[in-house]
């Protein structure tokens, strides 16, 4: 594959040397962290990508067209549901990864117009109250579509789901290359690492784009934007769909990673942390989206493994259940970040200007 | 005798009880500058919204260069060839003063997503030349020197000339300027008409809106006067300044 960074401005040593260093650190990442910490980091890591691609899938939407939505997750769950129905005993079918991801990322993209077909007219937190509801009315349809007809399973959820697999080399075995042994989730890094990277591409290709330009317009000022030809109806269906779009291909990846979902991963607490990594890393800005999904992937995680060796090394017993500290600790980080530095940890230069603005009280 | 290019007839819009326009119906021709004047809520920029699709009209016909625009959407109108600018300035703030004509190009341009991920060949020839186009226009309003500054960090009198260069970016064939020259001192007002005949002189029609009677009686072909909703004259400056319907609403505006 080759990946044209950008053609206009000359590549520049510095940029290539950049380019190839990045390259090369996400290359050796998962041995090295695999390593030192063990292979369930190596599938937090895998799990940041997903989630890199779920933020970033959310950030069209809301970042680049300012459309506040409360439950993208449901796009997450179409794609998953697509690939796990696909291919699973569920039905006894099992067609192959490059129908049933596409497909789901599809029929998520349906869903995404859908959804924006009758919020056309809502901004704000009208607009954030019926997302949430879309979201939750997805998940509570995949939970009781079992009976009459059992489509979903139910709460039980889908089981043994297929491994991507191209003609009997499949992610889900180990592997040996150059007498280096790859299990499955070292497999899946490299996989989802690839698709990331389009993900950016196609992001970041987007937003600087006459498309692009067009969301901004209409995210500062729909009227004006109108009043300049811009077809608001068409622009915000166009966001909606491609958002989900990425949201689909992350949901078909999770359903063959993990093997098994159920309605309960596609709740509303997942669809506010994917818009807290948005918000978190700097709404609109790729850079920090990318910060933020891994940050918030990773963190939790850290806290997981700490708190609960600390408290028994300081208390020498456990006071707080860990589970309840860590998100409590979490939402603490949260809500301070929010007051610091409201713009996000890497805003872009258009929304810290915003932000200026506002200190200022213009 | 000159050609038509916009014509309204029995106009009416209302906002729940009040009659903002009431039966209001006007030719403008190809070519020219047509002033439209009249007191503090007149309903003159009710005007603009309705022939630009910000407002739906409750009655009326509206034609533009043999377009049916009547209830029209704002991008169709856009796209038929009006373009306008606002009375209180509605540039894309966070946006660089290029970027904002760029956005005027959409209309004119059409890359879709698909070609935006695949930058073929078509999309970067279109994209450059929009850029191209964009660069020329901020030339042609003189205010090449703020390219990449955020339109909010612009003078008053750059935004307004920033507008009027992102409207024109949707290769207009009439002008709509809704009082450009509020706020500006004599000599940018000067400079301004300077402008907006350069622009007639391109071929590009002009409307507009300006509460300063001398600039208007010097520039415009013909003039409009609407008052309370109802246009109360229409003709040459020299004729519209002498009508003594015109007189007694400015009088009248000026006693109460
Ligand atoms: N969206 C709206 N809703 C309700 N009333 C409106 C609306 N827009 C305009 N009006 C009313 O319509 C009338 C005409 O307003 P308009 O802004 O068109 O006047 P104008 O001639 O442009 O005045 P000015 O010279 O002050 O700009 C006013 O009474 C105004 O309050
Ligand atoms: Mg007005």
């Amino acid at each position: 594959m080759t990946v044209s960074v950008t053609t206009t401005p000359p590549a520049n040593g510095k940029k290539v040397l950049g380019f190839l260093a990045s390259a090369i650190i996400l290359a050796i990442l998962p041995f090295v962290v695999g390593n030192a910490f063990g292979n369930s980091w190596v599938r937090t890591l895998d799990f940041a990508l997903l989630y890199v691609m779920l933020a970033l899938g959310l950030n069209i939407v809301v970042g680049f067209a300012g459309l506040l939505d409360l439950g993208f997750i449901a796009f997450y769950a179409v794609g998953a549901y697509t690939f796990a129905l696909l291919g699973s005993p569920h039905f006894g079918i099992h067609l192959p990864f490059y129908i049933t991801l596409p497909l789901g990322a599809l029929i998520a993209a349906c869903f995404g117009l859908l959804l924006g077909t009758p919020v056309l007219k809502l901004k704000g937190d009208y607009l954030a109250i019926v997302t949430l509801g879309f979201g939750e009315i997805i998940r509570i349809f995949l939970n009781n579509l079992n009976a009459p007809y059992n489509l979903t399973n139910g709460p039980q959820g889908v089981n043994l789901i297929d491994p991507v697999s191209v003609g009997g080399f499949s992610l889900g075995k180990t592997h040996e290359f150059f007498g280096i042994s790859f299990n499955s989730v070292y497999m899946y890094y490299y996989f989802f690492l690839a698709l990331t990277v389009l993900v950016v591409i196609m992001a970041w290709r987007l937003q600087h784009s006459r498309i692009g330009r067009a969301w901004v317009a209409m995210r500062e000022d729909d009227i004006a934007a109108a009043a300049m030809g811009i077809n608001i109806r068409n622009i915000k269906l166009l966001a909606f769909a491609l958002g989900a779009l990425s949201g689909g291909v992350a949901g078909g990846l999770f359903a063959s990673f993990q093997g098994f979902i159920s309605p309960e991963s596609f709740g509303l607490l997942e669809s506010i942390m994917i818009l807290a990594m948005v918000v978190l890393g700097g709404m609109g800005h790729i850079p920090g989206v990318i910060l933020g999904a891994v940050v918030l992937t990773i963190a939790p995680e850290i806290l997981r493994d700490v708190i609960g060796p600390l408290q028994m090394a300081t208390f020498g017993k456990m006071i707080v259940d860990p589970e309840n500290a860590r998100m409590l600790l979490f939402g603490l980080a949260l809500v301070v970040m929010m007051l610091v530095r409201p713009e996000g940890m890497w805003p872009s230069k258009r929304r810290k200007a915003e932000f200026d603005d506002a200190k200022k009280g213009h | 005798m000159a050609e038509v290019l916009l014509k309204i007839d029995g106009i009416v819009k209302r906002f729940g009880g009040l009659v903002a326009l009431n039966q209001v119906g006007l030719t403008i021709n190809k070519g020219e500058i047509y002033g439209l004047i009249g007191p503090n809520g007149a309903g003159k920029t009710t005007l603009f919204n309705v022939l630009t699709g910000l407002y739906m009209p409750d009655e009326g016909s509206f034609t533009f260069d043999g377009t049916n625009l009547f209830r029209a959407q704002p991008h169709v109108v856009v796209g038929t060839g009006i373009a306008r600018t606002f009375q209180n300035i509605r540039l894309f703030k966070e946006m660089t003063a290029l970027e904002n004509v760029m956005v005027g190009r959409h209309i004119r341009s059409k890359a879709g997503a698909l070609g935006a991920v695949l930058r073929d060949k078509g999309t970067r020839a279109e994209e450059a030349a929009i850029r191209a186009k964009a660069q020329e226009l901020l030339a042609y309003v003189g205010i090449s020197d703020v390219a990449d500054e955020f339109a909010k960090n612009l003078s008053y009198g750059h935004q307004r000339r920033l507008e009027i260069a992102r409207a024109l970016a949707t290769e207009p064939k009439l002008l709509a300027l809704d009082e450009p020259a509020a706020g500006m001192n004599p000599r940018e007002t000067e400079e301004l008409k300077a402008l907006m005949e350069k622009i007639r002189a391109s071929g590009i029609t002009v409307l507009l809106i300006e509460h300063d009677v001398k600039l208007m009686m010097g520039l415009c072909d013909r003039i409009a006067v609407l008052d309370y909703g109802k246009k109360i004259a229409e003709g040459v400056p020299e004729v519209v300044r002498k009508d003594p319907k015109v007189i007694e609403a400015y009088l009248g505006v000026a006693h109460s």
